[in-house]
């Protein structure tokens, strides 16, 4: 095994504990795994309880406390990927390495698991293999990359071609189209005056992008006006939400728009620091980022009088994400940029005025971010101009699914979910979920509704179903992934999601009754009514809608019963029939007919 | 505000509640003798907010109580049909989680889970339990935990890093995975720095902290909630912490 120098880690890292998720990507790096005696020695160097560091670890997906393959696989399960082939393509590499789902091979050589979405969608089946992203997945790809992992090629040998990201790029406006020079934004900023960049920012009527479309404007003006002796202006980059991938575009191919866009805030706000909290799943912009960062420092846009203006001391720095979509919802954001458990916290008070470290802190998504600074160059009416009057602009969605051209395409707010259709090349649709699995599932029927904050609203994604598809097979997707996010912190989402996937699962499985469809509508009324955040209140709503909009799908694989036991008697003979290599009939117990 | 400023009130069920600036509706309900069920609240400790068991509509929107600033002029709804069906698919929910057989439980009849079950009139479990493995940790020479009966209220946690200073208890895992961890490599108690007297041993509303030795000094039948249900407990006389006088 690799040894680590911890005391030279964590000197590196300033002693800082709130550093802590950024050290445990390093141990995972080097080691594959977080050892519980590593574990004691960082709480001790970083002067935190053992048990502070050991619930970090196992808070995120991507940390273990217990050994990982050396090369450690997970697949994307996003539905897209599901849809793709993925379970199949899985299966085989489970069965190349004789190993079970989530589980070592005994050489210690691999580890296979699923994870949730990895924002590849328009290019799946994807998988992440160590800090390495494969999209396009094939039967092919499966059987090349076992074969490295055999032959335990270093991944950096691995042929490159393998890693490439494809740029589906479908159609431009506002942003997408825009050309800015480095500083530009912040420029037009500095002339304008801080107020007056505020003011024209709210004139725009930019709202949020990251989801819940709280007005940009108000955000950055009451960061601005709230006491304290520090700011921070963080870029909101989880891009959590399964079927979504546009930030993954604005940062590979737009980036200096983006980090315009947090200077201009940083600027308008009195920021000090900027944080770019960056998804794990997305390894690959760790780089291009760092470099970006770099050349505006020597450009001197970022640093002390950053682009030239006095005061104005400034810079950016990159902290990646472990694995956990909560992390997404800005106050567990913070937390997990403090280096603790993503648990969102109790509000108010609100990020403006308590955010990191407790100081006042504008958190925006990335689009949002870039949006600002065409704002900051061209004036409000970039964004104003176009859209309707209550979602003013242009929108990003991230296209998957049952279409002849997946990719990001640009459209003002107004768009009808027919017209995306349309232009993407989608056939026999069947149904649209539009913003994702918290979002809205929209029937044939509503295709002419329109995207907008007023109508149906979208962080962005927008994921297509055709005529093939079995919707029981989505929404029980879209419940697992809800179990398996919830951070855990209250009791409605805790309990909530893994009840609602359980029944999910049994009724996809053709073992549910009615009493589940009854108690998944039960459920999820509970975890709307009384979760914590937006996670737990939002996780029902695809059920729900699905029991309201494809009831059939349902009905058609309930047993006929109130009640199906939970206990089944010839399904816990199965371990039996595997051992002993049998599934005749005699084998199996006389059963009704479901 | 001026000194002579009237009482601030906000009404709870028809009722006006009075209350100081910097309570919670959950706190000025109590003290106004008008009981909500919650779980992970705790007068000596800042409110956690886990539980939500303490939820009410506050204008027409739910809330949980314990979190939430008593602000004058509001509207609060508790004691309505659909928020005990809330508070009871909740509690529901806790005994799906672990697992609670209260008849072989040391804290049964001082159990605020237990109580607060009873209080909405809980009769069934409802939901499939999801029988968690959960082993206990007997290694302790003086302290039994019960991990079968956490609701991860956290209030042991907070008692401990809060008041003892010794950060004992802490979470791991995520989501229905999460669980208590005792702060110790070995992950034993006997290898942390807890003690009979620290303020951790007397927080827990359910049957998970026991000291070894002590089973039953209180019969069936006497204890806590025995004698008068939980919703008069909570706002009238407090009694000792531990529940076993
Ligand atoms: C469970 C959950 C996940 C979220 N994930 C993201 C995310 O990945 N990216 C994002 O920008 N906002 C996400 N949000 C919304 C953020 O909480 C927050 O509203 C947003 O970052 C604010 O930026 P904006 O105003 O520019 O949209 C999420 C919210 C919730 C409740
Ligand atoms: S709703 Fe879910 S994700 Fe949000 S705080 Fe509660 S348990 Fe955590
Ligand atoms: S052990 Fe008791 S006090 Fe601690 S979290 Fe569990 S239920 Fe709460
Ligand atoms: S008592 Fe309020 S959430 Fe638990």
């Amino acid at each position: 095994m690799t040894t680590l120098d911890l005391a030279a880690m964590v000197q590196r890292h300033g002693g800082d504990a709130t550093r802590l998720v950024q050290i445990l990507h390093e141990v995972t790096a080097a080691l594959g795994y977080v050892p519980p005696a590593t574990i004691t020695e960082l709480a001790a160097r970083l002067g935190v309880s053992r048990a502070h560091v050991e619930g970090v670890v196992g808070f995120y997906s991507f940390f273990s406390a217990a050994p990982q393959g050396r090369f450690r696989v997970r697949f994307s399960d996003n539905i897209t990927d599901q849809m793709a082939g993925s379970h199949a393509l899985c299966q085989r590499m489970l069965d190349a390495f004789r190993v079970e789902l989530g589980e070592v091979s005994r050489d210690g050589l691999v580890s296979i698991a699923r994870t949730s979405c990895t924002g590849l969608c328009d290019q799946g089946p994807a998988l992440l293999v160590n800090d390495r992203a494969i999209a396009r997945l094939t039967p092919q790809r499966i059987g090349a990359i076992c074969s490295l992992i055999r032959g335990e090629v270093p991944l950096p040998q691995w042929p490159e071609n393998l890693f490439a990201i494809h740029r589906l790029v479908e159609r431009r406006d506002r942003i997408l189209a825009a050309v800015m020079q480095p500083g530009e934004g912040l420029a037009a900023a500095v002339a304008r005056g801080k107020a007056a960049t505020i003011a024209e920012l709210e004139r725009s009527g930019l709202r949020g992008r990251g989801g819940a479309g709280f007005p940009a404007g108000a955000k950055w003006a009451a960061c601005a006006a709230a006491p304290g002796p520090e700011r921070y202006v963080v870029c909101n980059a989880d891009e959590g939400e399964p079927g979504t991938f546009k930030d993954r575009e604005l940062l590979m191919h737009h980036a200096e728009l983006v980090i315009e866009g947090m200077t201009v805030a940083a600027f308008a706000v009195g920021a000090q620091r900027g944080l770019v909290y960056l998804r794990a799943e997305y390894p690959f912009l760790v780089a291009p980022l760092e470099e970006l960062l770099a050349r505006r420092r020597a450009a001197g846009l970022l640093g002390r009088a950053a682009g030239g203006v006095a005061g104005f001391d400034f810079d950016i720095e990159l902290h990646v994400g472990a694995g956990a979509y909560v992390c997404g919802e800005e106050s567990a954001l913070i937390e997990s940029l403090e280096g603790k458990r993503g648990i969102p916290r109790n509000r108010p008070p609100y990020p403006v005025t308590h955010g990191y470290r407790q100081r006042p802190t504008v958190v925006n998504n990335v689009e949002t971010l870039a949006a600002a600074a065409l704002i900051a160059r061209d004036g409000a009416g970039v964004v104003r101009d176009v859209g309707t009057p209550k979602s003013a602009g242009t929108k990003l969605l991230s296209v998957s699914g049952d279409v002849a051209r997946p990719g990001i395409y640009e459209y003002p707010f107004g768009v009808t979910v027919r017209q995306v259709l349309d232009d993407a090349g989608a056939v026999a649709t069947q149904a649209v979920q539009v913003g994702g699995p918290s979002g809205t599932l929209l029937a044939a029927r509503e295709f002419g509704r329109r995207i907008a904050f007023e109508d149906v609203p979208s962080a962005g994604a927008f994921m297509v179903f055709d005529q093939r598809r079995d919707m029981v097979a989505v929404v029980e997707n879209f419940a697992r992934f809800f179990a398996h996010e919830s951070c855990g912190f209250c009791t409605p989402c805790r309990v909530g999601t893994t009840l609602a996937a359980q029944m999910m699962t049994r009724i996809a499985t053709g073992v549910g009754s009615r009493r589940d469809v009854k108690d998944l509508a039960r459920v999820a009324g509970v975890m709307k009514a009384a979760s914590h955040c937006g996670l737990g209140a939002t996780a029902g709503a695809p059920v729900v809608a699905a029991l309201e909009k494809f009831r059939p799908a349902f009905d058609q694989r309930l047993r006929s019963l109130d009640v199906v036991p939970t206990f089944d008697l010839d399904l816990a003979l199965a371990p039996a029939r595997e051992a002993t290599a049998r599934d005749d009939q005699a084998a199996h117990l006389d059963e009704e007919s479901p | 505000m001026t000194d002579a400023s009237p009482p601030q009130t906000f009404q709870m069920d028809g009722h006006d509640v009075a209350f100081t600036p910097g309570q919670s509706i959950l706190t000025a309900a109590l003290a106004a003798g008008r009981y909500i069920p919650h779980l992970c609240f705790h007068p000596e400790f800042t409110a956690h907010g886990s539980c939500k068991v303490c939820t009410v509509k506050v204008n027409g929107q739910p809330h949980a109580s314990c979190t939430t600033p008593a602000r004058s002029g509001d509207v609060v709804e508790s004691d309505t049909d659909e928020l005990t069906q809330l508070r009871l698919n909740l509690v529901q929910f806790l005994f799906a989680e672990g697992n609670h057989f209260c008849p072989s439980c040391e804290k049964s009849g001082a159990c605020t889970l237990q109580g607060v079950a009873y209080e909405l009139g809980m009769t069934t479990e409802h939901y499939s339990p999801l029988f968690p493995d959960r082993p206990v940790d007997a290694s302790h020479p003086d302290v039994l935990l019960d991990f079968n009966r956490c609701i991860l209220c956290e209030l042991c946690i907070r008692a401990s890093a809060i008041h003892d200073q010794k950060h004992v208890f802490a979470l791991s895992g995520r989501g229905i995975t999460k669980h208590l961890i005792v702060n110790a490599e070995s992950g034993r108690l006997a290898d942390t720095a807890l003690a009979l007297s620290d303020k951790a041993m007397t927080v827990c509303p359910v049957g998970v902290i026991l000291r070894k030795r002590q089973g039953f000094a209180v019969p069936i039948g006497e204890r806590r909630y025995d004698h008068q249900p939980i919703s008069a407990v909570a706002v009238g006389h407090r009694p000792k912490e531990d529940g076993h006088e």
